[in-house]
């Protein structure tokens, strides 16, 4: 059970998606927060952007804004890095020249 | 000759002997969060442990706050390398919780409200090395550190202690968690810095 955020401090304690667009940036040629993605849980279809990323904790935590799901989990070792996309159905990349 | 001074920082000189690798001492009490924080009125909240049988044991708040109950003083080591000593607890053993439960699991995954998963060798649990604890330096566990209750695994990196607790799913298999399927170690014995997997 999951009750919704309550305006209290501790709900904000996510960024939007913008700040996966570095740490992504190490494994991905492309930005991925301009993808589009899947929520797996509810489906909901949202920016990368746009998902709500708990940085405060031991990896990148990327949350559905419509169901709290998690859609996109990253941690990062000394060295490995670790990225689950299981959270997500897909992600649509928008294509130059398309 | 030099003079050399410690200074005067108003704080007591960090222990290392209780500071395992790679950790430092701090002195106020982070709040790590992998998601929203649940709100569970403690009328609301019920803990159970179930078995590889499908058995369940069921606390609601009353009865669980009706056992008996122990004080930890216990030192904290996170694995975002954090460390917090002399921290006072209250809450109820594991050995009275899974005293009654008969099984022949030997691994445990505990699940919180809002999703979050850990697992651990049940005899990690056992033995006066876990609690469930509802309160913190004699108050009400504050929802940002995990109450109404939380597991409280102290010789594991804190990862392990989940916050909200909501089930003790007893199991004959090892079943990785919320950050053990995402690279962290399955075990997490900061005395060994087992941080991530590999380590």
């Amino acid at each position: 059970m999951t009750i919704p955020a309550d305006g209290s401090p501790a709900e904000y304690a996510y960024m939007d998606g913008n700040a996966l667009a570095g740490p992504l940036s190490e494994v991905f040629a492309v930005d991925v927060t301009t993808a589009t993605s899947r929520c797996a849980h509810c489906g909901r279809t949202e920016p990368v952007a746009a998902l709500r990323v708990y940085a405060h904790a031991p990896g990148l935590v990327a949350r559905c804004e419509g169901c709290d799901e998690v859609v996109l989990r990253m941690v990062r070792g000394t060295q490995t890095l670790w990225l689950d996309l299981r959270g997500a159905v897909a992600l649509a990349f928008p294509m130059d020249g398309a | 000759m030099p003079i050399v001074s410690r200074g005067f920082h108003g704080r007591r000189p960090t222990d290392d002997r209780k500071l395992p690798p790679g950790q430092f001492e701090t002195f106020d009490f982070p709040v790590l969060s992998a998601g929203p924080t649940p709100r569970v009125a403690q009328e609301d909240w019920e803990l159970d442990v179930t078995t590889e049988d499908g058995a369940r044991h069921s606390w609601d708040w009353a009865a669980f706050t009706a056992l008996p109950m122990e004080t930890p003083t216990v030192d904290l080591h996170c694995v975002t390398r954090w460390s917090k000593f002399g921290t006072e607890w209250q809450g109820v053993s594991l050995d009275v919780l899974l005293g009654d439960v008969e099984t022949a699991a030997e691994f445990a995954l505990v699940h919180a409200y809002g999703g979050y998963t850990t697992n651990l060798p049940l005899e990690d649990l056992l033995d006066g090395q876990a609690w469930i604890v509802h309160r913190y330096d004699g108050e009400d566990l504050a929802p940002e550190h995990g109450g109404p209750a939380r597991l409280l695994v102290p010789h594991l990196y804190l990862w392990k202690s989940a916050k909200w607790v909501r089930r003790i799913e007893l199991r004959l298999d090892d079943e990785p968690g919320f950050w053990e399927s995402a690279g962290y170690h399955d075990y997490g014995d900061p005395w060994r810095e087992q941080r991530y997997q590999g380590d």
